[in-house]
This record gives structure tokens, C-alpha cells and sequence, in this order.
């Protein structure tokens, strides 16, 4: 039994107890009081840009579709036919005029309401309580810039005030396009792994792995004769894979910035100069111009000085705007995780960026990437190492009461560029999430706010 | 028509079946660098993330490797710490329903073939079935392959690494 003291003892100063990873009835509890609560990224609007426009997922473990309304606006409605219990659309994606169930052919509209029964007569009339039901609609949905969030709570703080300092980020992104606006482009590609979900989310602040992890793929492009034809491809996938295997000072002086809510952002790691050929590269001279004739020089030049990378919204996103990546993490199990991956065009750049972001994506992305298969590897044996007795405790100390509180923008940040301080962070939001009295009492209904809970300590 | 670059003789099926199970047995047999050798130098060796994706600039893939990137990856596969090959699969490529193309494309022979791949790694096997095209040109001691694409017929699952070649 799970009580809210034992739950707490899991997260300690510089350690964490395995169970947090591994333990079935925990994951149990994180769908419950985590995903049951948070503001989840579901996807883009541009995914969904006509009425009738749908796409399929999940939060949490439950089926959800987010459909483009008549009237203009997004719903996301349970993928669950209120009669039976049927999914009512089982494409990923696709565009429709009314949802039919397979199984009796209940048939709703866009806003999920219930247009038609077939042979009605039979079915119970007034007083059942099932008789006029539609789908049901996800108790909260918000978009911050076309992004669309949903929480299966239906009370708690604005997506605003959960996205916090991290709302910054998605401005960088969507800044950094001429025209003001990004949209999904290039499709949507799924990886996964068996192992927990949070390992991604720990990885993708993680700074000192890329030269351990990646060693195979930094050594194999350091030794890449750049004379060697490419079409553009292999010229922005050796960069990246070079980069990993950057010096130990850039990584140690480079930003780890935390925020309330276990979000957090690496600064400081690329700049123009190493995203792309040289700043006098031909299509981003082009790029910077039609960002100055969009916002005016200053404004181009402030949006462009931004050099943010990883951000991780907690708990199931991680993107970056350089190169308009995103992840969305749904874990499966305690031990099976999947990606969905996302790239973005920013609307009025040139068409080339969108190419090498693209590239970058199949780097960084790709299920058959050098660079990515390495960091999956390693997140399955996480989950098959922390199964050992012995030594039952994750070491999460690095940095541990050096970290500093940044006074320029009020966040904490790691004492150096290498500190644990992001993991640390993500298990103080899991731990007042996994703790909070409220949500463990309401359960995925209830009314308690989340991320305002009890201190887990 | 054949406009006369390619010799009648390559067209031959039965030579480039021979010529597919030979790539398929290198790989097989984790001669990598024999393997690459087979390829041109402005080759492409690509595993797309959509069914009938037209083109690996504009839409993501699972693999979309130009001579540059394909010879990283090969070295790669040498390097004592790739850990997704460490231990290393075990691969067994059945090469199949292997068709030549009446008409060559810009002087190269236009093969169709099925392919099913059996991994076995970590206690584990794993099938991935796609449809091949190779582009080849003809050598003088047999073909190099210019592109290669792998439609799998999962690729837009939810597959884990996959850090072999296919």
C-alpha cells in the first residue's frame, strides 16, 4: 500500500528510490495524480486546420481525439462511444463530418453531441441514464500559441500559470518564424522504448551523458572526411553528432535553468555559428533578413540571441526551437515509453531551414538514427539495472546545494552547466504531484489544484 | 526504351537476385565496410517514415543517410561503444518477389523486391518486413548501388531502435 509518507520517502536529497521506475502500482498512481492532473501537450493546431480536421491520442492511458469545431475552436473529446464503450475513430489522423461508432452506429457531431441512434425504438427512453449522452469532452483544453494543452482535471491553475517562465520558450519557437506562426510539417514519427518515462525527460537535460552515451557516433563523425559528397543531409547530421562530443568546459559553463512544476531549459549550448554552415551561410543571411524586415533589426536581432535548447515542459514534453523540434512522451507501462516527434516550419523562413531541420530530425529522431538508438539503449538498461537489490537508490546528487538562484530571471539554475539539477527538480514536482492529499482523493475528477500541493519533504 | 547504357545482360533478373542476396549475405555476416563498398558515391540509402513519401526533404524518415552520413554510420558500427550493437544483432535478410523494371531510370536498372529482416539481440526477436527499390548502375564487376529504399511495412509504429542496417 502506497501511503502518501512512503510515496514521499522515495524522493530524498541527491537520491531516489527505484520503485519511483519500476514499481507497477507507482505508474498506477503517476496516470492517477500526474496525468490524471497536468496540463498535457496533445499537439498543434495546425495539425487540425479545417472543421472536421482530427487527430488521435492519448493522455495518460485514456484514448482522446482533438477535433477543429465548426465554429473554429479545438475540443478534445474522449475517443469513447457513450454507449457501449467503442472508440469512435481509430485513424491517427484524417478529416470527418460526424463520428459513427462501429460497434450499433451511434453517430455523433464535431463537438461530440449525439446526432443519431439507429433503431432508437428499442433502446430505454426517459430516465435511463445513459439515453442522451455524447462523447464526453476532457473537463479543461487551452492553447498557448497553437499548442494545444488539455487536463483531465476539471479544476486547477491556467495552462499560463502551469507553463510558468517556460511559456518563454514556446514565444522562442514561434518567434523565431517571420511570419509570426509555425505550423507541424514532415510528418509524425513514433519511437519507444521499454523503459520508464521519465528517463527521457531526465535525459534531455542531461549533460554529461552525450560524450558517454554518444561516444560511437562523436567518434565516427570526428573521423568523417567533410570533403565526402552530401546532399545537405550528412552535412547537418555530422555537426550535430560532432557536437555531442563538445568540450568538457562548453558543457560545464553552459545554463540549466529549473521552474515550479519540474520544467526546465538548457541555455548557452548552440549558437548560429554551429547550427548552421557560418553566420555569412547564404540561406541564413536570407533568414536574418526576413526577420529584420518582420520585427525590425532590434527585435530580430533580440528574438535571434535566444540560444535556448532543450526545454521540458513536466511531464510529457521536450522541445527546442533552433531547430523546432518537440516530443511528446506517453508513457505506456512503468517499464514502455513512446515518442511522438514533431517537427516545425516557421511560417515566412526560408524553405531551406525547414529542410535542414528535417535532416536535424532524423538525427536526433529517427528510430534508425546512430545517435538516438544509443539513448534508447541506455534507457532499457536503466529499467534492467534498477530490477538489481543491492543498492536501491538512484543517485540524483551531482551539484547537490551548489545550485544558485538566478537573479536576472528568478529561476534556480544549476551551479555549473553538468549539475543534476533538472532531476532533482522533476522529482520535487513528481513528489508534490504523487503526495497531493487532493488529488489522491478526487482522483481524475477532482477539485484540488494541482502542483500546489504538500511539500513531499 | 533502354536508351542502350545499360547492357541487356544486367537486365537480367536471375543476375541481379544474385547480386541482391550478395548484399543481403554481407550485411549478414557484418561486412560493413564490404557492404558500403557496394554503394556509389552519390548514393542514398534511405528507410522513409510514410507509405509513398515522396521525398526525404520535406517529410521525416527513419533512416535518410547520403554517402556522407552512410559512411559515419558504418564507422559507427566499428566503434567498441555503440551501445545499441553491443552486444551486436544477430541479422538473416530473405530477399523475395525480386522484380526488374522494363525500363531503366537515368542509365540505372530499377529492381522491386520484398524483404523480411529477422533480428535476434538481448534474448529478443524482432521482424521488419518492407518493400525494397534499389537504383543500379551496372560495374565492371557487377552492380553498385546507387539508392536503396526500405518501406517498412511498420514504420510508422512504434518500433524501438533500430540500429541495424536493413
Amino acid at each position: 500500500m502506497w501511503t502518501m509518507q512512503r510515496i514521499a520517502d522515495l524522493v530524498q536529497p541527491g537520491r531516489v528510490h527505484r520503485d519511483a521506475y519500476t514499481d507497477p502500482a507507482i505508474f498506477d498512481l503517476e496516470m492517477e495524480r500526474i496525468f490524471g492532473r497536468a496540463w498535457l501537450l496533445l499537439g498543434h493546431d495546425s495539425q487540425v486546420p479545417r472543421p472536421g480536421d482530427f487527430v488521435t491520442t492519448q493522455m495518460g492511458r485514456q484514448p482522446v481525439l482533438m477535433v477543429r469545431q465548426r465554429g473554429g475552436g479545438v475540443k478534445v473529446l474522449f475517443n469513447r462511444c457513450a454507449h457501449r464503450g467503442s472508440t469512435v475513430c481509430s485513424a491517427a489522423k484524417g478529416a470527418v463530418t460526424q463520428f459513427v461508432c462501429p460497434y450499433h452506429g451511434w453517430t455523433y457531431g464535431l463537438d461530440g453531441e449525439l446526432l443519431a441512434v439507429p433503431s432508437p425504438a428499442g433502446y430505454a427512453e426517459d430516465g435511463h441514464p445513459q439515453r442522451r449522452l455524447g462523447l464526453s469532452e476532457v473537463p479543461r483544453t487551452e492553447v498557448y500559441r497553437g499548442f494545444v494543452f488539455a487536463s483531465l482535471a476539471a479544476d486547477g491553475p491556467s495552462l499560463r500559470d502551469f507553463l510558468g517562465p517556460l511559456r518563454s520558450s514556446f514565444d522562442d519557437l514561434v518567434d523565431r518564424a517571420p511570419d509570426g506562426d509555425v505550423e507541424v510539417a514532415g510528418g509524425v514519427s513514433r519511437h519507444a522504448y521499454d523503459g520508464n518515462w521519465k528517463f527521457v525527460l531526465e535525459n534531455h537535460l542531461d549533460t554529461i551523458h552525450p560524450r558517454h552515451v554518444h561516444a560511437s557516433s562523436i567518434a565516427a563523425a570526428n573521423a568523417q572526411d567533410d570533403s565526402r559528397p552530401t546532399d545537405g543531409a550528412g552535412e547537418v547530421g555530422v555537426r550535430q553528432m560532432r557536437q555531442n562530443g563538445a568540450p568538457n568546459d562548453l558543457w560545464e559553463g553552459l545554463g540549466l535553468w529549473v521552474a515550479e512544476g519540474g520544467h526546465g531549459y538548457m541555455g548557452d549550448y548552440h549558437d548560429d555559428e554551429k547550427l548552421v554552415a557560418a553566420s555569412d551561410d547564404p540561406v541564413h543571411v536570407d533568414y536574418q533578413r526576413r526577420m529584420e524586415a518582420a520585427y525590425g533589426p532590434a527585435r530580430a536581432r533580440e528574438i535571434l540571441s535566444i540560444t535556448r535548447w532543450n526545454s521540458i515542459v513536466f511531464p510529457n514534453v521536450s522541445f527546442m526551437s533552433q531547430f523546432g523540434q518537440l516530443r511528446i512522451v506517453r508513457p505506456v507501462a512503468a517499464g514502455r515509453t513512446v515518442l511522438d516527434t514533431y517537427v516545425f516550419r516557421l511560417k515566412g523562413a526560408p524553405e531551406e531551414m525547414f529542410r535542414r531541420a528535417v535532416a536535424f530530425a532524423n538525427v536526433v529522431n529517427g528510430t534508425g538514427s546512430p545517435v538516438l538508438t544509443d539513448d534508447l539503449e541506455v534507457y532499457e538498461r536503466l529499467q534492467t539495472g534498477l530490477g538489481a537489490d543491492g543498492n536501491e537508490w538512484v543517485d540524483t546528487g551531482r551539484g547537490l546545494g551548489r545550485d544558485v538562484r538566478d537573479e536576472g530571471n528568478g529561476l534556480d539554475r544549476g551551479g555549473t552547466g553538468t549539475s543534476e539539477i533538472a532531476v532533482r527538480n522533476q522529482f520535487r514536482a513528481w513528489a508534490d504531484y504523487m503526495t497531493d492529499a487532493g488529488a489522491a482523493d478526487a482522483g481524475a475528477t477532482g477539485a484540488d489544484t494541482a502542483g500546489m500541493a504538500v511539500a513531499a519533504e | 526504351m533502354n536508351d542502350g547504357a545499360v547492357p541487356a545482360a544486367a537486365m537480367d533478373r536471375s543476375a541481379v537476385e544474385a547480386f541482391l542476396i550478395r548484399e543481403a549475405d554481407l550485411i549478414d555476416r557484418r561486412e560493413f565496410e564490404a557492404w558500403l563498398a557496394l554503394y556509389t558515391d552519390d548514393c542514398r540509402y534511405w528507410v522513409p517514415l510514410e507509405e509513398g513519401q515522396a521525398d526525404p526533404q520535406h517529410t521525416v524518415s527513419l533512416i535518410y543517410d547520403d554517402r556522407k552520413l552512410l559512411e559515419t554510420r558504418v564507422r559507427r558500427l566499428g566503434h567498441p561503444r555503440a551501445h545499441a550493437q553491443a552486444p551486436p544483432s544477430r541479422t538473416l535478410h530473405t530477399v523475395a518477389n525480386v522484380a526488374v523494371d522494363p525500363e531503366p531510370a537515368d542509365s540505372r536498372i530499377v529492381v522491386r523486391s520484398n524483404q523480411i529482416v529477422a533480428e535476434y539481440r538481448q534474448h529478443r526477436t524482432r521482424l521488419f518486413a518492407g518493400r525494397c527499390t534499389h537504383h543500379l548502375e551496372p560495374a565492371a564487376d557487377g552492380y553498385r548501388i546507387a539508392f536503396k529504399r526500405i518501406d517498412l511495412i511498420d514504420s510508422e509504429g512504434e518500433n524501438r531502435g533500430i540500429p541495424i542496417i536493413l
